[in-house]
């Protein structure tokens, strides 16, 4: 008695059908829903999110071993910042040494300007009877006291320098001098005045002669003379 | 009609509301999607050979998406995981492949 009426039967069919359809539909819906949304997290966003333990470890090895493979190369350029920076302080350190010994060996050379402690002294010879030894004598004294750069008169005395005439006129390396000539020393003061004044010595002789030899001494001389390097046309540096 | 237009209307759906995945889904979501695509290609196939039915398309979804997940599931269990969903996406692929010959050979008779 209960069979269903074909007009049930009929509704039946078609709620299933659209039911179905419906089902379907949802299921498309939820493919699509699911595929916009893949897509949009693989796109966008950090790829590692989406990985597996084990790809994670590996990837996390592979950056550890990156990262000490980095870090001994930071290890190996400081290492060759440090040697760099040692050599570059040795150079600089010798190219100061050598600009030092430059301008010391100038100043005794004669080719650089010096100024320093020293005496002025100044010489006279009315009967022009002093000769080129006599002065010699003056810059040798000078020189045994430790003097450290002379003038004579306009010339700046060398290991070179040569006094040759006498009477009145001096050659002193080609430049011709007259009394009363004036000499200037730089090293200690008090040495260079006691070396000159030494019984005996070269004022004594200048007196002798019949000039003076007077010296003062002074805190600060100034020697702006120089001369020019000779070139050693024989010697060459052996080594 | 209906299946095409609420794919269209699902794609739509995900890049309006660009929803983020939970991370317990990830690995499954792409092995997921791939088997629905099976199932849809199936079903398209079924429909141009006249033996579509709605019943046997939803109970192939259904399981297909979830057989999926479960392969995927029990091999990240057991350490294989990358293995066993390359090799999930591999026959599901070749299906695919094999069904859209066959729809290609209704529609194009070649």
């Amino acid at each position: 008695m209960n069979r269903p009426s074909p007009q049930m039967k009929a509704k039946g069919r078609w709620h299933g059908r659209h039911g179905s359809a419906a089902l379907i539909g949802i299921l498309t819906l939820a493919l699509g829903f699911a595929i916009a949304v893949q897509v949009h997290a693989h796109s966008s966003g950090d790829s590692l999110s989406g990985l597996r333990e084990d790809d994670l470890i590996g990837i996390l090895d592979n950056q550890t071993a990156r990262a000490d493979r980095l870090r001994q190369q930071i290890a190996g350029l400081q290492d060759n910042l440090r040697q760099l920076q040692s050599s570059g302080d040795r150079s600089a350190a010798a190219r100061q040494q050598a600009t030092e010994q430059e301008q010391a060996l100038g100043i005794l050379l004669g080719t650089l300007p010096a100024t320093g402690p020293g005496v002025t002294v100044t010489i006279t010879d009315p009967d022009a009877k002093l000769i080129g030894e006599d002065l010699l004598d003056v810059v040798e004294e000078l020189r045994g006291a430790g003097a450290e750069a002379i003038q004579f008169g306009t010339v700046r005395v060398s290991t070179s320098t040569a006094f040759t005439g006498g009477n009145g006129k001096v050659d002193v390396d080609g430049t011709e001098l007259t009394a009363p000539y004036r000499v200037v020393a730089i090293g200690d003061a008090k040495t260079l005045d006691t070396a000159l004044n030494i019984p005996g010595g070269v004022a004594a002789t200048v007196r002798a002669a019949g000039g003076e030899l007077s010296v003062s001494e002074q805190r600060s001389v100034t020697i702006k003379v120089t001369r020019t390097l000779p070139t050693a046309k024989y010697a060459k540096p052996a080594h | 009609m209906i299946p095409a237009i609420a794919l269209v209307a699902g794609i739509v759906l995900g890049l309006v509301l660009r929803p983020t995945v939970p991370s317990g889904l990830e690995p499954y979501l792409p092995i997921a999607v791939v088997a629905a695509l099976d199932a849809v290609f199936g079903g398209v196939r079924a429909r141009l050979d006249r033996i579509f039915d709605a019943k046997v398309f939803v109970v192939s979804f259904i399981s297909n998406v979830l057989v999926a997940a479960l392969i995927v599931f029990l091999g990240d269990k057991l350490g294989v995981g990358s293995q066993l969903s390359t090799a999930v996406v591999v026959v599901l692929g070749i299906r695919i492949f094999g069904n859209a010959a066959a729809i290609r050979r209704h529609l194009f008779r070649a």
